[in-house]
């Protein structure tokens, strides 16, 4: 599977990562690289091959649910890089 | 020998005996930590912590105390540490002091351990060099010519650490080969535990399926020690295992008459060096007069473990690092008039996260997008399904253990991988990741040297949760390998 230009920029989008435009050949290039790599994997006979959930056979444990923590606000957001009046401060994100 | 060249076994008795205190300990590791500047092993150092935590060690101790109580340990900037910077050696964790203590290093510190600073590692811990990191490579104590060697990634500044004295033992973290492809080209010995062994709570997730903790140290029987402190269930950590630990060092009997070792033939690489598969031949002849019972086995998926993890490691990843989006923590890109939320995260992500890092969400996000999901992820759980019973294949046969090169080569030279193919530098965890897709514990003993003078190991794959039975088949490697050798001191 070849990553052309357009589908590099999408992903680049859809993982919230600026790439500047002069970028996007070189990282098709190595994303195509990347994926090509992969493509080893459709030799592969799969039927009837579960995927796998968890490598060890165990169910996930389950806690009551309870509040077992919290009246920490300012440990919360002691490492924000902007915090106001006890919140995260953010641009504007309703017009 | 200064105090800070002793095993984690012999400043316990030292400790006990009253030859030294836990202060001149910490003080001998901590020197040597400032001579050891040019190795970029410690990343940020924590002196005062150091030695408010050897004193009260030295009072612990006249009563009865913990195996580490006193004993100096760096810890791998991936773990947090409370009021101390745990970056993951990434720009987009500047500034970030972690108002809580992971579950590890609080274990660690209940146990008196002491903690001299972080190390560095490859960023986010993805990279086989620890070329990736913020900090600048950590270097191999390792030389043999004018030029200088990696120390392996993602835990090289664990590594370099514990090879060059700088501390007794070290915390590293491995996902996909990142505790013994660099234990291996430093000379020094580190398990990788079966998954859900050790807590991941408060260490910086990579690929939350494979990461695991685990010991750096310069022996086997240091490793035990430090892997017993480290393991056991944590209620935080809902992947960790609620079943007893057995106590690691008294399982090193150095007995393994009868033991089955397997050897897997699709291990044997084409292009393998030949000095590799000398090494090889030689583990398999110290564990066979050690009493061992050699069989050939087969491990049919494994050529097919290295696309697998690369797709599901940055599948894991690129969820994992979602949370990095400049509002909670750490570093946020400053912003232009009129920038909107969508460009404060994609700015602050681009100039936090290195190019490794940002492949890999990348690459993480095109396999989990609509459309491609089947073709990739899926598939990718599909045939690590069959990678996982290809082990328990294996292990159903009556195998203890198996033996394989730890690594494809001795270390490399910094910068020799620069204008490689991302691929080609993934193919140094080509004998470890296996491990890591089965969820299974895996070891890297130091087993000798190169012709070049440089150290090479093997790697012990276990039964899941049999870190016991395996620490012994290390420890009766390490016996018959005899493997001493030190790095010339040149820094």
């Amino acid at each position: 599977m070849s990553i052309d230009i357009a589908t590099a920029a999408k992903v680049a989008k859809l993982a919230r990562i600026r790439v500047e435009e002069d970028q996007l050949p070189k990282l098709a290039e190595q994303l195509s690289g990347i994926l090509g790599f992969m493509e080893q994997l459709n030799e592969v006979n799969v039927d009837g091959i579960e995927p796998m959930v968890s490598v060890t056979p165990m169910r996930l444990v389950r806690r009551k649910d309870a509040v077992t923590d919290g009246n920490i606000q300012a440990q919360v957001l002691k490492n924000a890089p902007d915090a106001r009046e006890g919140f995260f401060a953010v641009p504007k994100v309703v017009e | 020998m200064n105090a800070n060249e002793l095993t984690i076994a012999a400043a316990r008795d030292a400790l006990r005996k009253r030859e030294i205190s836990a202060v001149d300990l910490t003080m001998a590791c901590l020197t040597a930590i400032d001579a050891g500047d040019a190795l970029n092993a410690f990343v940020h150092k924590t002196p005062e912590i150091a030695l408010d935590q050897a004193r009260a060690a030295d009072e612990r101790l006249k009563g009865e105390a913990p195996d580490l109580c006193g004993i100096p340990l760096g810890i791998k900037d991936l773990f947090c540490t409370k009021g101390v910077p745990s970056q993951a050696a990434s720009g987009i964790l500047k500034g970030f002091k972690p108002e809580y203590e992971s579950t590890v290093t609080s274990k660690l510190f209940d146990a008196g351990a002491v903690m001299l600073g972080k190390l560095n590692m490859d960023e986010f811990a993805m990279g086989s060099s620890n070329e990736t990191s913020v900090y600048g490579n950590a270097v191999n104590p390792w030389k043999v010519d004018d030029r200088k060697l990696t120390p392996g990634g993602s835990s090289g500044g664990s590594a370099a650490a514990v090879a060059a004295d700088l501390c007794l033992g070290a915390t590293g973290t491995d996902t996909g080969g990142s505790i013994r492809q660099p234990a291996a080209f430093t000379g020094i010995t580190g398990i990788k535990p079966t998954y859900g062994r050790v807590s991941r709570w408060g260490i910086v997730a990579f690929a939350s399926s494979l990461d695991q903790a685990g010991p750096m140290t310069k022996s086997v029987r240091d490793a035990a020690i430090l892997l017993q402190a480290m393991s056991g269930h944590d209620p935080k950590d809902s992947t960790s295992a609620d079943i007893p630990v057995p106590d690691f060092e008294a399982a090193l009997t150095g007995d393994i008459r009868g033991k089955k070792i397997g050897i897997p033939k699709e291990y044997r690489m084409d292009g393998m060096p030949a000095e590799i598969d000398a090494l090889w031949a030689q583990g398999i002849a110290m564990m066979k007069d050690a009493g061992a019972e050699i069989v050939d086995i087969s491990l049919p998926h494994t050529k097919y473990a290295l696309p697998t993890y690369y797709v599901i490691a940055p599948a894991e990843a690129s969820s994992n690092l979602a949370r990095y989006d400049g509002v909670r923590y750490g570093h946020r890109a400053k912003l232009a008039a009129g920038d909107g939320i969508t460009d404060m995260y994609e700015k602050t992500r681009a100039e936090g996260f290195g190019p490794e890092v940002q492949r890999r969400i990348m690459v993480g996000t095109y396999v989990l997008s609509a459309g491609f999901y089947d073709a990739y992820y899926n598939r990718a759980r599909k045939v690590r399904a069959l990678i996982k019973r290809d082990f328990e294949q294996v292990f159903a046969a009556g195998v203890d253990a198996i033996l394989t090169p730890a690594t494809p080569s001795s270390a490399f030279g910094l910068g020799e991988m620069a204008n490689a193919d991302p691929v080609e530098m993934y193919l140094n965890d080509v004998f470890t990741v296996t491990v890591n897709l089965a969820g299974l514990p895996g070891v890297s003993v130091p087993v000798g040297l190169d012709s070049k003078g440089l150290p090479l190991g093997l790697q012990l794959i276990g039964r899941p949760w049999d870190e016991a039975g395996l620490l012994n088949h290390a420890h009766v490697l390490e016996r018959a390998a005899g493997f001493v050798a030190k790095p010339a001191k040149w820094w």
